[in-house]
Order: structure tokens, then sequence, then C-alpha cells
């Protein structure tokens, strides 16, 4: 309940800024546009895939490619969205407000968490309009479709809880994006490095990379240790915030 | 029932870094008490109401708030509070209305009883006429009442207000002190302040702090007693040796002013003001003038601190 009311403040100040609109906006323009341009690629391979047996379908070759861009525009603007979740407060002192009300930290930091995930929540169904306007014309692969916009949630869903531990560390909102997207890009390109390693090495980085994790699931491969890296990558950093604001009070 | 303080301060301290700011605070605050916090700027006022709100931890000693230790039960103990820091925490892109609705539902004020929740604070801090406005569009001395309003939604037993009166015009000044007041009525009232008039004219109780350190703390009648102090100004044509003077009963000294002005400074129980007065006409020393002097609150200010700091240099 608390959460939710939590949540739904941040929600609704984001929505009275233009800066959720103009996010929306843009966001849509670009992956319309990639989008577009996939359905062009794919009405020109029609012909040749006709004649092969067990070709890529439509989902396969226009709905996984624009879950890819998608994921990689949003590690863009995610950290533009997650900057000002406690900086900002901090720095126009409202942060008082929540501290000196009867919440736990865990209730501020999930309700902000919550909010951000409504907001891209809002982002994943006007993205979903574009796949599911191929219905028009063709028929697509639920499992493929759902099981993109599973992994498309969870990596939204690591974006918005690393960028929000960053922007617990600082009043300076700037200073939380530069250092979300730091992170977020290089946990994406761990694994180019990996590529020229050997053995252990190797694996441990492409597991660490967000990349690797999101690729099966687009494909349509679901599994269970892609969830939890994730979940776990989720829950450790809506940890590290908690703690971070728990500080707050004890050391200045 | 045993007597059950409603803020409770048990030798609180607070370093920031290697600066102590608040050193062994202890006081306690009882119900319905509107009680004054003065001090220099930095003297630890702001530290001392953010530890009593919650917002900061001490580093160390106790805060009880209705006997609920503010640390181990957080949300139980800030239940009870409301909390004005010395910036209003005010989300300016919300209208009055969304934002103190937000405040009860933050306070966990049930849904039936949150619209009149809501109404009451703005009938209390006069914004009726303003709740459907932006609050970023709203003067200072309307955000400092959204402030209050935030702080009293939810029928806390203590408010702190941590200088509430800072930057608003003098008629604003006057109407926040009557809302102060008012609220003395019914809930306790921590007002940190360093407008000394400020302390006078709304409060029960004053606790004077510098350098982190509690150095005075009486009513506001205790206070007066305390600035009713000691001295009277006597002006003589033609006054008399000091040592004659000084020889009178109660005169503990005799200072000259200029060649017809003295001071005299008494016990605070042998007012000599009479006898004086009968000597001078026994002995024709030309009376003109006997005035006593009352200490300002500015003068019992500037003296505690001072001599606080006297004892520091001696010390040291």
């Amino acid at each position: 309940m608390m959460l939710l009311t939590l949540a739904g403040r941040e929600l609704r100040s984001l929505f009275l800024s233009p800066l959720a609109w103009t996010i929306l906006a843009v966001v849509q323009l670009l992956l319309g546009y990639l989008f577009l341009g996939q359905v062009d690629f794919y009405l020109q391979l029609l012909p040749r895939l006709a004649s092969l047996e067990g070709a890529p379908g439509l989902t396969q070759l226009v709905v996984a490619p624009l879950f890819g861009n998608a994921a990689i525009v949003l590690l863009l603007v995610i950290p533009l969205l997650t900057m000002r979740l406690v900086a900002d407060e901090r720095r126009n002192r409202t942060l008082s407000l929540l501290f000196s009300a009867p919440l736990s930290m865990t209730e501020i930091v999930l309700g902000k968490f919550l909010g951000v995930m409504g907001f891209l929540a809002v982002m994943l169904g006007l993205i979903c309009l574009m796949p599911l306007s191929l219905l028009l014309g063709g028929s697509l692969d639920w499992g493929v479709l759902f099981s993109g916009l599973l992994g498309l949630s969870l990596l939204l869903g690591a974006f918005a809880a690393a960028g929000l531990f960053f922007s617990t560390l600082t009043s300076q909102p700037a200073a939380a994006a530069v250092a979300s997207f730091g992170l977020l890009l290089l946990l994406w390109v761990l694994d180019w490095a990996g590529n020229s390693l050997e053995g252990a090495g190797r694996s441990v980085l492409s597991y660490l990379s967000l990349l690797r994790h999101y690729e099966a699931l687009l494909e349509g491969v679901f599994k269970t240790s892609d969830v939890v890296y994730y979940l776990l990558f989720i829950i450790a950093f809506l940890v590290l915030g908690i703690r971070r604001l728990d500080n707050d009070r004890l050391q200045h | 029932m045993k007597y059950q303080p409603l803020v409770q301060l048990e030798q609180v301290s607070r370093y920031y870094g290697v600066t102590l700011a608040v050193d062994a605070m202890e006081f306690e605050i009882g119900r319905g008490e509107v009680v004054g916090f003065l001090g220099p700027n930095g003297a630890g006022k702001s530290t001392t109401m953010q530890m009593i709100a919650g917002t900061l931890a001490p580093s160390r000693g106790r805060i009880l708030i209705d006997g609920i230790d503010i640390l181990d039960q957080p949300r139980q103990a800030k239940a009870h509070l409301g909390y004005l820091p010395e910036q209003p925490p005010l989300y300016r892109e919300l209208t009055v209305d969304e934002y103190l609705r937000f405040c009860a539902r933050l306070n966990r004020i049930p849904r039936t009883e949150r619209t009149a929740a809501v109404a009451r604070a703005k009938q209390r801090c006069g914004l009726e006429q303003v709740g459907r406005r932006l609050i970023g569009n709203l003067s200072k001395g309307y955000q400092q009442r959204v402030g209050i309003a935030q702080a009293i939604i939810h029928n806390p037993s203590v408010v702190i207000l941590d200088e509430p009166t800072v930057g608003l015009d003098p008629i604003q000044i006057r109407e926040i002190r009557a809302l102060i007041r008012e609220l003395g009525n019914d809930h306790s009232v921590i007002l940190s302040t360093h407008i000394l008039p400020e302390v006078q004219a709304t409060c029960d109780r004053v606790l004077i702090i510098n350098r982190g350190r509690l150095v005075y703390s009486d009513s506001i009648a205790g206070l007066e007693q305390n600035m009713r102090g000691g001295r009277l100004i006597l002006g003589l044509r033609r006054p008399p040796p000091l040592a004659e003077l000084e020889a009178l009963p109660g005169v503990e000294q005799v200072e000259r002013i200029d060649a017809q002005h003295l001071q005299i400074h008494y016990a605070a129980e042998a007012d000599p003001a009479e006898s004086l007065a009968r000597h001078a006409v026994e002995q024709d020393w030309g009376l003109f003038e006997l005035t006593p002097q009352r200490l300002s609150l500015e003068d019992v200010f500037v003296e505690l601190t001072c001599r606080e700091d006297d004892q520091e240099a001696e010390a040291a």
C-alpha cells in the first residue's frame, strides 16, 4: 500500500515533467524507424525464405532485432530516468520528508523502483504495439515474443536498479547518470574482451555480461539461470541502495 | 501513573567526521509545551532537531519519543512526530492538495479520514485559497505554511519546526507566530530560531545552546526574572565619593559612567532603589534620575554564550 503511494508519486512527478514525455516520444520514434527498416528487410528476404525449409519467421527476423535495438536505446535512456530518483530529492531537500515519515528505507527504495518500473511498463507497452501491428498481415510466434518481452523487462529492471543505486550515492543527478551509464555499458561489452581470453576467465566474463543472458531469451530460449541472473542483479542493487540510504542517517 | 516526558534526550552526541556538533545534550519536553531552541549559527540547533525527527542518527546517546526509542522502533516513534526542516521539503510540481494528500498517505492516515485531515491542515495554516495552485508558484510565505501543514497533518503529539520564520516578511512572521501559539494548545512544539523576540513571543520554555552544549534551560518567566537583573542607573548632580555609595546596604559595586551618572550593581534580592533615593534626598546629592536596567534577552544570550567561551578559553 505504502509502496503504491510512493510509486504513484514518483510516476506522477515523472509525467508532470517534460522529461518523461520526451523520452517516450524519442524512444518510440527511434524504434519505429528501426522497426520499419526490419520489416522492409523481411519483405526483401521473403521470396528466398519461401523456398527454404525451417526458415526463420517473422518473429525471429523482425521482433527479436527490435527488442535487441530497444535494449541498446534504453541503456542510453534509463540512466537519465533514474538519475533524479534520490539525487534530486537530496538536492531539493525533500528527502527529509520521507525520512521523517513513518517509513522504512526498504519501502522508500522499493517504492521508487516500482515507480520507475511503472513508467517502463508504459514504455514496454508502447514498444509491444509494433510487433502486435504485424498481426494485421501475418502471424507471430507467441513463445518467442513473450520470452523476448520477459528478457527486455528483466533487463530494464536491472538497468533501473543499478541507476537507482547510483542515484542514492550522490546529490548530483548528472553524476548519477554518468556513473550508471558507465557501469551498464561496461557490463554490456564485458564479454567482447572475453572473446580473446581462454577458459575460466572467459566464462566468468561472459556470465557477468548483461548481453549474453538477454540474447538467449531473445532467441526464445528460456533458461532459469538467465532469469535468476537478472533477479539477483536487481536484488543486489536494491539492497545496496537501501544500505546506502540507511547510512545517510548515520554518517554525513 | 509515572510522569512520561514526550521527548527525552539522554546524553545525545553527534559527530560529523571528527567535528563534535552536539555534545552530550540532555533535556526533556513535556506534553503541550512550546520550547524555543536558541543558539548562534552553527551551534547545533538543526543537528539536534534532525536527530529528534529521526532523519539523523545520534553518534551516542538515546532519544525517546513518548517512551519509544527512535532508533529501535523508528516507525512507531516517527508516527508521533511532525517535522519541518530548515528548507521545507516540498515537491514543487504538485499542487498543494496533491502534496498534502500524499503526506497524509505517507503518514498512514486511513483513507476515510484523509480528506478531513487535509482540509483541517489547510484550514489551520490558512491555505484554503491556494489548494489547487502549484507549490512552485506560491510565495515563500505560503510555501512555509505548506511546510507546516505537512508537519501537522497527522495530528502528531510533537511538532518540530526548524527556523519556521526565516525569510518571511514581518506580516507573515506574525501570522506564523500566531499559528505556532495556536499549535501549542494541543501539540508539543519544538521551535528553533536565532531571533530572540520570537522565543519571548511564542514559547513557554527556552533552551539556549552554544557549541553543541546546552547552556541554559528555563521557563520564559524564569528567563524574565533573570533579565530583571541587578542594575540601576543613578543620576546625581552632586555625587558623593563612590565608597560612600558602596557602603549602602544591598549595593555591590558602583561604576562611574560620566560625571553625573553612576551604574549601581546590586544583589538580586535586595533592591536598593528606595534607600538610595532616601539617602540622596537626605544628603542633598541632587537626584535627577533613577532607572532600573532591564537586561534584554540579547544580553542574557550574549552573556551566556560568551561566558561559556571564556570558561573554555581559561580551561585551555
